[in-house]
């Protein structure tokens, strides 16, 4: 036993905070002439030290292993090479063309029997997750590989996905189970404060670096992108201490200078709204008051051809309306629909909620022809839009079985978004038809734009099943808006209205 | 399209008198547009390029001179990664893609791949494709090639076989520039001298990040930063949509790989009055639209494509056809060629001249005396416009347009000064503050001393002394104005006090200017702007046949195959064909004989009663008495005749068939009856 564990300590100190990961796989890993055990899948979190460990373990005892990241093995031909070229040496190695699981097994053996395990070989697979799509005799193949070639030889697979997801339904070899657990808070600062800075005392960096997991704990526990913003946001914290407006012993006043920044980092370089360049180049132009950084989601605004916002809106429309109360927005002289049941039960939950639902292509055009104002032609460019909106990826096409005959649709962009390209111009009065309740709460404009919403949304909104738009005399809500000074408002509405204002 | 254009040009040339001048003169203004369409392209560009180089310059020198300090240690290593946002006019980022990577080559690094989501749709394809382009060389994937490529890569050529993977582009790389200094790969005068740096970076271009599978993208990354610190790489992302793509499409730990920066390309509205502005508001260029063409031309860009590239090909389209339609169109070329043409003209065939409309009351042989005229109105008319525009431009709520074109489409279709929106904006003009008339007065005047027409010179010169003495009494009158534009908040009360008051109040000094400006301006307009109808030979430079546009870019293809069905004269030319009335014509093809009979049908049509129908029509045309169908009974023939007819309308999507009832077909469509 001790023989094994003779390169703990030393280990632990390369390695801090994984001691008893470490000693667990010393242990599993004996004695390098001793046959190991098949098979050892280890998983755990992002940057959980899974393949750091392994991999500083191997090099350290220098056992002879391979590692294969299974996301850059395209083919399994791929895979299978590396694997033998690494272990054995560049000797011919020749896979036939798409090699199976077989010939790679004979490979292996008859490249074996000519070089013989003195140690056991290690067989590092990391992401073994993608290992399930690639062939479905891969992993029990791998799992059972010491039997299978009869060599000493043990494959430890990395992955951040737990066993239960990988066992395959016709049964193979159970390996040995091996959970990296997250770090703590204690032990993310430990590690983090072993790279100091060295050009300020360790003290100091340690001070910084629990300021810094203070604001970013409860987001991020990864260690690689902690470091990272630890580096990236360190000169804006000794910027008091070059400037000599603080000593290093003023943590109040670090601390004070360094919060806000911290938290504004938080919302911008960590969720990679801004890049990490931009943000240092900002640091060091602060002074200078350059204009705010607008991140990658303040631009939301995507310019649309006149049609293709209003083909977008319709999809819209079409997705969220159910399709029975078409008759009812579109069409001038729809029956009169019983108030009470004019929505059924299960339409009474929000729609979006649920989602938008597919809509075939004819009832798109429908709602198109009917919400643009004037006359269109059916030319091919209005068809040749719904398909260049396919590939923005603002509709998605349902189901391929049918597209001669008749394509389904859904629309793939949210309310804020539609709403946006309608307020561009005036195609705010296109929007206005839709059946959701909840809608109109959304819907509800500050002072002006749109009155007759806000009254639609003051009369939903308390009681909330059914609406109606009583305030324009049964006849739908006007194209245009009334004019601020006088909403026409019914007299449930009117207090209402006064309040909102 | 361009080679059927040319080879029934060659006949038509050949046909009218042997005259090759009609194909020399096509060639070199399709050469023009093309050329002015790329200086634009670049020049439009060229921000967003210049910017683009320049970061990956910034990025490629950050990777080489990473120096071993303790902030880069600690520094997580991201993908430099540009995210160009382009507009969704798909059709223009190939040009701007091409002149991106010819840049880079040219410039900054041979090393650059670009590729397309269509040929990428599995992680596969995608490195084989950026491996190919990157090394030049067959990339080998081994269970796609089909077995004819085995013989390529025997083992005779193991050199040849080189792995689909990030760690064979490294060594490739790793020799590639070895052999230093890299020279470009084309031999150019410009650019053979230049030397990349050391270690050029290796760029792949993403054209459109949409439409790429986010799985696939992921996995493309993971793997490309496992060898950042090998491969000095840089990605592009041509964004069509918005910036926040990226985030959909990639997880926080794939995107906290990538340290991206935005590109934000000209709004293509923009790029489209630029072109307007180039090539249509000068009197350099001779061809022309009329207002009719050039709203067809605009409609189509801002409702339906955005596209700048489609602009252009329309603006072809309709230069080729001007040139095959128009006999004309031989004087539209610069002035002294034209003049030389026109005195053939004159010698050879009058009659052409004589056939055209604005030569009505002209004397005969006058032609070169026109063709000067109508230089001269051009050289005057676009100045003008523009300082119209200048003045009109300001206004609030732009009663003459906001953008230049439009009030060059309405000055293309009537007499402007004559319109309600041209008073209205005078009156305006009439109260504009000191300083705005001021600064637009400076423009104008930079307009006209710039043009090359003596008399909008001397306009010029008058303007630039009323803004001098605008200025100098500046300090004399500064109390005496108040500001129009405040006055709008007032109630109309006060509005009629104040105009009667202003009736019976002597003109302060700045008035009377101000009214001498738009004296001046209104004189402008109404002696330069003109409607170009009103010029003889104006077909020689207006191409005006807006329904030709509108039938070859915006197509009803529904229409059509409906006109085609209910008119077949329209296409088959056949005078047998030739009624309006609304009768079935026997001698019409099966087809149209079935279509109109299912347009007289309800939603289910029953198939006999339609056979039966059908079969008494093609029996009236063979000239036999319909009613000689003996019990019912339909010969063969015609029974074949009727089911092909129904499958052929099957095809073209108006009926199909239901499962409600098996001898029915339900109609598709509805209308037309």
């Amino acid at each position: 036993m001790p023989d094994q564990l003779e390169h703990l300590p030393r280990l632990t100190h390369l390695l801090p905070c994984r001691e008893a990961q470490i000693k667990t796989l010393l242990l599993l890993l004996g004695e390098p002439e001793h046959y190991s055990y098949p098979s050892i899948f280890i998983y755990g979190h992002r940057a959980s030290g899974k393949s750091h460990v392994t991999l500083t373990l191997l090099k350290e005892l220098k056992m002879p292993h391979v590692v294969v990241n299974c996301v850059e093995c395209v083919s399994l031909g791929l895979l299978f090479e590396h694997v033998l070229l690494s272990l054995f040496g560049s000797s011919h190695t020749s896979l036939p063309r798409g090699p199976s699981l077989s010939d790679f097994v004979r490979l292996y053996r008859q490249l074996c029997s000519e070089d013989p395990a003195k140690q056991t070989r290690y067989i590092v697979l990391d992401h073994a997750e993608l290992l399930r799509d690639m062939s479905a005799n891969l992993l029990p193949g791998f799992l059972r590989l010491q039997e299978l070639v009869e060599d000493n030889v043990t494959v430890i697979f990395l992955s951040e996905i737990v066993w239960d997801k990988f066992r395959p339904n016709t049964g193979c070899f159970e390996p040995l189970l091996l959970h990296f657990p997250d770090y703590s808070k204690v032990e993310l600062q430990q590690i983090l404060a072993q790279d100091s800075c060295p050009s300020y005392s360790p003290e100091l960096y340690s001070s910084y670096i629990s300021i810094l997991l203070g604001v970013f704990y409860s987001v991020c526990r990864d260690l690689r992108e902690l470091r990272h913003l630890a580096a990236l946001n360190f000169p804006k914290f000794c910027e008091p201490l070059e400037k000599g407006e603080a000593k290093e012993s003023d943590a109040h006043k670090l601390w004070r200078n360094i919060e806000p920044h911290l938290k504004k980092a938080m919302q911008t370089v960590y969720l990679r709204e801004v890049s990490s360049v931009q943000w240092e180049e900002q640091q060091q132009k602060e002074e200078k008051e350059v204009g705010e950084l607008r991140g990658l989601s303040a631009y939301t605004h995507v310019e649309l051809p006149y049609y293709s916002k209003f083909l977008l809106i319709a999809a819209y429309l079409a997705s969220y309306n159910p399709a029975r109360t078409d008759r009812r927005f579109f069409l001038k002289n729809h029956g009169r629909i019983k108030k009470t049941n004019f929505l059924k039960k299960h339409e009474k939950t929000s729609n979006h909620l649920l989602g938008p639902k597919p809509f075939p292509l004819d009832r798109l055009l429908a709602i198109f022809y009917s919400v643009v104002d004037s006359r269109v032609a059916p030319t091919a460019s209005i068809f040749s839009q719904i398909s260049s909106l396919v590939t923005l990826q603002l509709l998605t096409q349902v189901g391929h079985d049918d597209q001669l005959d008749s394509p389904k649709y859904k629309c793939a962009v949210s309310l804020g978004f539609v709403r946006a390209i309608a307020s561009d111009d005036l195609h705010q009065h296109a929007l206005r038809w839709t059946a959701d309740h909840r809608t109109l709460h959304l819907r509800h404009h500050p002072v002006g734009s749109h009155p007759t919403s806000c009254c639609l949304w003051v009369r939903c909104g308390p009681r909330a099943a059914v609406w109606e738009p009583v305030c324009v005399q049964r006849r739908g809500i006007p194209r245009q808006p009334p004019a601020l000074d006088q909403p026409q408002l019914c007299v449930d509405c009117a207090p209402a209205w006064h309040w909102l204002r | 399209i361009n080679q059927f254009y040319l080879s029934h040009k060659c006949v038509h040339c050949s046909s009218a008198s042997g005259h090759f001048v009609f194909f020399i003169i096509y060639a070199t203004r399709s050469l023009i547009i093309q050329i002015h369409q790329f200086i634009l392209q670049e020049d439009l560009n060229k921000k967003m390029l210049d910017g683009l180089l320049e970061f990956v310059k910034k990025s490629a020198a950050s990777f080489w001179c990473r120096d071993d300090d303790w902030m880069s240690r600690m520094r997580a290593s991201e993908i430099p990664t540009a995210a160009l946002v382009l507009g969704v006019n798909m059709p223009d980022h190939t040009i701007t893609f091409e002149s991106m990577t010819e840049l880079l080559h040219d410039s900054l690094t041979p090393f650059v791949a670009s590729v397309q989501a269509k040929e990428c749709t599995a992680m596969k394809q995608l490195m084989q494709k950026v491996l190919q382009r990157l090394m030049g060389t067959n990339v080998m994937v081994d269970e796609d090639e089909a077995e004819a490529d085995l013989g390529f890569h025997t083992r005779d050529c193991p050199q040849k076989r080189v792995n689909c993977s990030l760690s064979a582009l490294c060594d490739w790389y790793q020799s590639a520039t070895k052999k230093s200094p890299v020279k470009s790969p084309r031999k150019r005068l410009s650019s053979s001298q230049s030397e990349f740096l050391q270690s050029p970076p290796v760029v792949v271009i993403f054209r459109d990040l949409e439409a790429f599978s986010p799985q696939v993208l992921q996995d493309f990354i993971l793997v490309c930063s496992q060898y950042v610190h090998q491969l000095p790489l840089v990605f592009i992302f041509g964004i069509a949509t918005s910036p926040s793509t990226i985030q959909r499409m990639l997880p926080h730990s794939v995107s906290s790989l990538l340290c991206i920066e935005l590109f934000q390309s000209l709004s293509c509205t923009q790029h489209l009055a630029t072109i307007i502005d180039k090539l249509f508001l000068t009197s350099k260029f001779h061809f022309k639209f009329s207002a009719k063409v050039l709203q067809v031309l605009v409609g189509i860009f801002l409702y339906h494509d955005f596209s700048v590239c489609n602009f252009i090909k329309g603006l072809q389209l309709s230069l080729l056809e001007h040139f095959h339609s128009q006999p004309l169109s031989v004087l539209c070329c610069h002035k002294q060629e034209a003049l030389v043409h026109a005195q053939q003209l004159n010698d050879r065939d009058g009659c052409v001249m004589k056939s055209q409309t604005s030569l009505l009351h002209h004397p005969q042989g006058v032609c070169q005396k026109l063709l000067k005229s109508l230089h001269k109105y051009h050289k005057n008319f676009y100045p003008a416009l523009r300082c119209l525009h200048v003045l009109t431009s300001i206004l609030p709520k732009y009663p003459l347009g906001k953008q230049i074109r439009e009030l060059y489409v309405l000055c293309l279709e009537k007499k402007v000064w004559e319109t309600q929106e041209y008073d209205s904006a005078m009156q305006l003009i009439r109260m504009l503050a000191k300083d705005e008339l001021v600064t637009c007065l400076q423009k104008c005047v930079e307009i006209l001393t710039f043009c090359k027409s003596k008399k909008l010179k001397k306009v010029g010169q008058q303007l630039q002394d009323i803004t001098y003495t605008l200025y100098a009494s500046t300090i004399k009158c500064i109390n005496h104005l108040h500001h129009p534009y405040s006055s709008f908040n007032y109630s109309f009360q006060t509005l009629l006090e104040m105009k009667e008051c202003r009736r019976t109040r002597r003109k302060t000094p700045y008035e009377i200017l101000r009214n001498a400006v738009v004296d001046y301006i209104d004189n402008l307009v109404k002696t330069h702007l003109y409607p170009p109808e009103s010029q003889p030979l104006y077909e020689v430079w207006y191409y005006s046949s807006s329904g030709t546009v509108r039938r070859h870019l915006n197509a009803t293809p529904r229409t059509s195959i409906q006109t085609a069905l209910s008119h077949p004269y329209c296409y088959l030319q056949n005078e047998a064909l030739k009624n309006d009335s609304g009768i079935i014509s026997s001698a019409a093809p099966d087809i149209c004989i079935i279509y109109k009979l299912h347009l007289e049908c309800g939603r289910l049509i029953n198939l006999y009663d339609w056979l039966e129908a059908y079969a008494t029509v093609a029996t009236a045309a063979e000239g036999k008495d319909p009613s000689a169908i003996e019990g019912g009974k339909v010969d063969e023939l015609k029974h074949a005749r009727f089911i092909r007819a129904v499958s052929e309308l099957e095809f073209l999507g108006f009926v199909k068939s239901t499962k409600q009832k098996t001898d029915h077909v339900a109609r598709l469509t509805w209308g037309g009856c």
